[in-house]
């Protein structure tokens, strides 16, 4: 779900970096079993779920052109 | 012309501002609907904000718009329980304490404060302050202030890989010496000085010790206890933050008393006075704690991309110089001097990607970058350099893209170049004697 709302970013930058940053955070994370840790991850990923869409929607409000490398 | 000025991308040189600026008024300096935007390899020069750092100013600025200062109400609580908390966060990135923290309105001031400051309480009895030549203009241009009040300056020469000579350093200190400022990273070259070193001598010889911080601050770990350091200046838009506030750590322990540059109604501990603007204070605080927690996995990754662009340009061209000490470096700051080719027409062929040549502050002029200078750069290889900035944002395709135009269009500058003719002849360039016509 993160990453799908982190796909929908308009600016390039920003897009690649969660992308990239979220299932990275994923990969680094699979081994954790820790109860305690667990539930404190899956809040912060739901923070981090609205945090990006509601950026997504910023950046979808004041939308520029693309960049050259896209 | 001022406006023009204020208007005009880094990217371009001065000789063709000043032309456009000449051109019809309504010659659109903004890139069309059309256009598509370079991409940003200039992450010395400023860095966009992270979203992160966004969403936590937004409510400040819709919603709780309180004065920070305000005693008598909720507006003016909440926004000073925020302004508390982001300025936690500052402190907790640098290891100290929150009441060591003042909120400024960027680096720029902070120098000035601390490099002023400093000097002129203590300038009944000490009257010297040493500081570097490869410095920002804003500590340079206050030590001339400094000099003109009558205080001694030590501008101290950089060896030729950009680090300070810390022998020289210390047969600089006097007993009449108060403050040592000397930037941790240096915005052009991206040289990483011996910190922790030159903080301890200073605590040894009782002198003060300033460092510019705001290129470091986020991206290295620094802790001011254990690298004794007295005084820092952090700046918000060059750690993803927002643009027009800074902060300065001043230590209380053993005390660093500073005159106050901004009179007014004594905010800040009467250190700066003047409400604190509290989403910029909100958003640099997150963005200090995005930093702390994205430190590790930000440096590997700029390190892996400067090294990528630095083998891709290099395994394709000769005579590139990579300029400032390879190992005591931020690897996010290339300065890259490619010889027998103009930086600013290489600049301008590069004109898909944001790159800048000298900093943002001194590309006004035509002169070579003074840092270059100082580092003992050649005239010509200073006028050849370019700064790739790479940052949290950058991906792959942008390097590789970068590193292959870059490529493309240095081979085609030297194919033009007389002085590249006569380097592949064989003919050494010092000794030819060029006559006037």
């Amino acid at each position: 779900m993160l990453l799908r709302e982190s796909s929908k970013f308009p600016s390039y930058n920003y897009r690649t970096y969660a992308v990239r940053r979220v299932r990275d955070a994923f990969r680094d994370n699979r081994s954790v079993q820790e109860p305690e840790l667990l539930n404190r991850l899956l809040q912060e990923g739901e923070q981090r779920l609205q945090m990006i869409r509601r950026q997504v929607l910023v950046g979808q409000l004041y939308a520029t052109q693309k960049s050259i490398i896209e | 012309m001022w406006a023009s000025r204020l208007l005009k991308p880094s990217w371009l040189p001065a000789r063709l501002n000043r032309a456009r600026a000449t051109l019809a008024k309504d010659q659109k300096l903004e890139l069309g609907k059309d256009e598509l935007r370079p991409l940003y390899m200039d992450f010395q020069a400023t860095t966009p904000m992270d979203p992160r750092v966004l969403d936590a100013m937004l409510p400040y600025q819709v919603n709780f718009y309180g004065n920070p200062h305000s005693r008598t109400h909720a507006y003016g609580w909440e926004s000073e329980s925020a302004m508390e908390r982001g300025r936690k966060q500052v402190a907790d990135l640098i290891g100290a304490d929150p009441r060591e923290i003042v909120f400024t309105s960027g680096a720029t001031e902070s120098n000035n404060t601390a490099v002023k400051g400093v000097a002129r309480f203590y300038g009944q009895r000490k009257r010297h302050v040493i500081t570097t030549q490869t410095e920002h203009k804003c500590v340079l241009d206050s030590c001339r202030v400094l000099e003109s009040e009558g205080f001694d300056v030590t501008y101290l020469p950089v060896m030729s890989n950009g680090l300070v000579d810390l022998e020289l350093l210390e047969k600089s200190i006097r007993s009449d010496t108060s403050l040592v400022s000397i930037m941790t990273i240096n915005n052009e070259i991206g040289v990483k000085q011996p910190i922790g070193d030159i903080g301890r001598l200073c605590r040894s010889r009782g002198v003060f010790f300033h460092t510019d911080a705001a290129q470091a601050v986020g991206k290295i770990p620094l802790n001011v206890t254990d690298l004794n350091i007295d005084l820092m200046s952090i700046s918000g838009h060059k750690i993803y933050g927002p643009k027009g506030v800074g902060a300065l750590f001043v230590r209380r322990r053993p005390r660093v008393r500073l005159e106050p540059l901004q009179s007014g109604g004594g905010q800040e501990r009467g250190l700066r006075s003047g409400t604190v603007p509290t989403p910029l204070a909100v958003g640099l605080g997150e963005a200090c704690r995005v930093a702390q927690e994205e430190m590790e996995y930000d440096h590997q990754r700029v390190s892996a991309l400067a090294h990528r662009l630095i083998q891709t340009i290099t395994s394709q061209i000769s005579d590139v110089i990579l300029n400032g000490d390879a190992i005591h470096r931020y690897p996010g700051c290339v300065n890259l001097s490619f010889a027998y080719v103009e930086g600013e027409s290489l600049l301008m062929a590069l004109k898909d990607v944001a790159l800048s040549s000298g900093s943002a502050c001194t590309s006004a002029s035509l002169e070579p970058s003074y840092v270059l200078r100082a580092i003992g750069a050649d005239e010509d290889l200073a006028h050849s350099s370019i700064r790739f900035g790479l940052g949290r944002f950058t991906t792959e395709e942008e390097v590789d893209y970068t590193a292959q135009k870059c490529v493309q269009h240095v081979l085609r500058l030297r194919e033009m170049s007389p002085l590249w003719e006569m380097v592949q002849d064989g003919i050494d360039i010092k000794s030819i004697k060029w006559t006037q016509h």
